[in-house]
This record gives C-alpha cells, structure tokens and sequence, in this order.
C-alpha cells in the first residue's frame, strides 16, 4: 500500500484549521488530523501559522528538535528540508514549527505561497494550523486553502466566530479571488461537545450549530480527558491510548479523505438536521 | 505485590509528571537568552559553518544539515555535512 502512495504524485491539498475565536481546539486537531493521515499512509506536514506563539511543537511533542522555523524558511536563512522535523512515530509525518520570536508581519503571501508550493511537491496533505482572530495571521493560515476546517464549540461565541471566518473564506481567500476556481470546500468540526449538557438543555445540539451555520459536518469531538492527557505527554489524540474522542478524530479524518463514515455522536441521538446537510453535501 | 504495582507505575507514568518535566526542559532553554529563542543564532552559525568548510572543500549550502535535541542536562547539535566525492584525477 505505502509503494502504490508513493508511486502515485502527491496530492498537494492545502487544509487550513481555523476558528476565529481562541482556544477552540485549532492546534489539538492539527495534530490529530494530521497524525491521523499519516497513520492512514499519506504523506502529510502540519504547519504552526500562530507566528510569536509557537505551541503546536508541543502539542506534537517535538518541543526539543526544533532548530529552524517556518519564518527562517521564508526569509531564507534555512532551506525547507532543515526546517522540517520528521515525526518519530509516523514516518508520514513531518512538522513545521513556528517562530517565536518574530511577529505575524513576517508572513508575507509571497513567502507562503513558495513553502506551500514547495511542500506540494512532497506531501498529499498540508494541514495548516491558523492562529485565532481574523487578522494577518489567520489571514495568512487561510489564503491558499483547498478546504477548511472550521473549529466550532456549541457556544455562542465561537459559532458567531465561525460564520465570520466561513465568510471570510469566501472572501479573502486565493480560490475566492480567482474567477471560476472552485470555492474553498468548507466543514464544521464540533469540538469539546457533551453530549450530557446538550441532554440537560445547557448546550446548543449540533443540530442548533449546524443550522445557523449551514456547511456540511466533518465530525463531532467530545469534551474528554483523553485530549489533557494526550498534550500532557506531547502526543496527538489518535497515537495516545484508545479514547472516544481519538476514534471521533479517526472517523474525520476519514471523511476527509472522501470516505463515508457514518456520523458518530457518543451518548446522543442522531439529529435528523444534519443528516440532511451532510447527505446534500456529500 | 508492591514490585508489581511499582513496575506497572514504571511503565504508565502520570502525565501530569510528563507535562511538568517537558516544560521545565523548555522553559529552562527559553529563558536562558532571556526570552528570546536560544536558537536563534543558528542561521547564522550555519552560515559561518559552510563559510570556514568552504575554505577547504567546495560543499554547498545544502550539504549542511543541522539537529538539535534539547535535554535536561544538556543539548546536543548534530551538524552533518554531506562531502562532494571526490573527483577522479
Ligand atoms: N475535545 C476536548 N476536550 C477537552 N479539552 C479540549 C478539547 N479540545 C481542546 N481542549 C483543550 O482546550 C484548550 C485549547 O485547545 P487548543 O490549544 O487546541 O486550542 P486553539 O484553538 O489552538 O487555541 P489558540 O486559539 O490559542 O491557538 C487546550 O487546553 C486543550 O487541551
Ligand atoms: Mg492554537
């Protein structure tokens, strides 16, 4: 399987993780999507745009190997290939930390675009980890996206974040921009759910969040410990031990890659709504 | 009995105990050059590096490969340097 990957070109398709508002979950699911890609045998980088703030290092658990960034690449002072760290679990699996020490300025389009296109050539999923907010960082994390991932909480800020970061997608965007390119293929990620609160009446459904927000469902996170315990120890959901929201990130990233999974939500019921808004867009 | 509970906590550790040990690692490394990255010099000790092999042997700036590994105790940098075969006189 892995020969008949490598024998075909990569696929080069650039998947942006964004949220609008902070501290939804962008970074955790990077890492879990993309180790969860790799784990599937496609070959695939995830890069930390939240330039100052470098944390998906962590995340990844490759704190102590980083030697250039993502910044020194575009400014020229390291070349692509010594800025990536390659995973040691996955040999998939490739990261591009962040500066943390220059400012979001430093990302220019120009420089984006030569890493992206470079990383192009090598990877079948380039997973791009934006920063919160919707200015020149996130910005520059969207731009040259093929698809995005739109990190929601049921919580009314962040869905209120999402509709303007879905907006956004269909405005400042490199596919937005060009004449007949086909629009970036958006999906929502509802994170940190539980199921008990929508039970008590204390947490909109999915249902409540993907009617206001109207764009196909990618999967359901629950709130879990699992996702603590996996950062603890600097290893992304779907590597750690068994866990429900391991296989709920499992499951999404196989529908990303364009295969059906029927929707799991632990604990609740199927909604009837988003059965609808996902039959439509598949 | 108590050997094997201690061998099983051996074998699982508390990651709350990871967390705190990861960070202190870091963190020791970040605030020794005072919040600045410490690695913030290694484009140019790369440079310097190429600069004084290339007063011997003709390499390329990608011929340099530099990795790091930072520990509690101590850092080790790894620098390859790939040589040009030599030429056949
Ligand atoms: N499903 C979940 N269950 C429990 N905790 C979670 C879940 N998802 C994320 N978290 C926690 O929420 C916090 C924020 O997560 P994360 O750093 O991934 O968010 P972010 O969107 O990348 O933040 P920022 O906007 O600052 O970049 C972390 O402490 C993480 O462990
Ligand atoms: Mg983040």
């Amino acid at each position: 399987m892995t020969v008949d990957l490598k024998e075909k070109p990569p696929l080069g398709r650039v998947i942006v993780i964004t949220s609008g508002k902070g501290g939804v979950g962008k970074t955790t699911s990077s890492a879990a999507i993309s180790a969860g890609l790799a784990k599937q045998g496609h070959k695939t980088v995830v890069i930390d745009f939240d330039v100052g703030l470098r944390n998906l290092d962590m995340t990844m658990g490759c704190e102590r190997r980083v030697v250039f960034d993502f910044i020194n690449v575009i400014q020229g002072d390291a070349r692509l290939k010594q800025a990536l760290i390659r995973d040691k679990r996955l040999e998939n699996l490739s990261i591009l930390p962040t500066s943390q020490t220059r400012d979001k300025n430093a990302l220019t389009k120009e420089g984006v675009e030569k890493v992206l296109d470079e990383l192009k050539q090598e990877f079948d999923y380039i997973i791009c980890d934006s920063p919160a907010g919707i200015e020149h960082g996130a910005q520059m994390a969207m731009y040259f996206a093929d698809e995005a991932v739109v990190v929601t909480n049921p919580e009314v800020s962040s869905v209120r974040d999402s509709d303007r970061v879905l907006g956004l997608l269909n405005s400042q965007t490199r596919r937005a921009e060009t004449a007949n390119a086909e629009p970036v293929k958006a999906q929502v990620l509802l994170t940190r759910h539980d199921p008990a609160r929508v039970q008590s009446g204390e947490m909109m459904t999915v249902d409540d969040v993907l009617e206001i927000l109207a764009v196909p469902l990618l999967g359901v996170i629950p709130e879990s410990p699992a996702i603590l315990r996996a950062s603890n120890t600097g290893t992304p959901v779907v590597l750690d031990q068994p866990s429900i929201a391991g296989r709920a990130y499992e499951d999404a990233v196989r529908r990303l890659t364009g295969t059906e999974v029927e929707m799991r939500i632990e604990g609740e019921r199927r909604p009837r709504l988003f059965q609808r808004l996902f039959g439509r867009a598949s | 009995m108590s050997l094997f509970s201690f061998a099983r906590k051996q074998r699982r550790p508390k990651s709350a105990q990871t967390a705190k040990d990861r960070l202190q690692i870091l963190l020791a490394h970040e605030r020794s050059r005072g919040g600045a990255d410490e690695t913030d010099y290694l484009p140019m000790l790369q440079r310097d590096i190429v600069a004084a092999i290339r007063k011997y042997v003709a390499i390329r700036e990608q011929d340099v490969e530099i990795r790091m590994e930072r520990g509690e105790k101590m850092s080790s940098l790894e620098i390859n340097i790939e040589m040009p075969r030599p030429t056949p006189s």
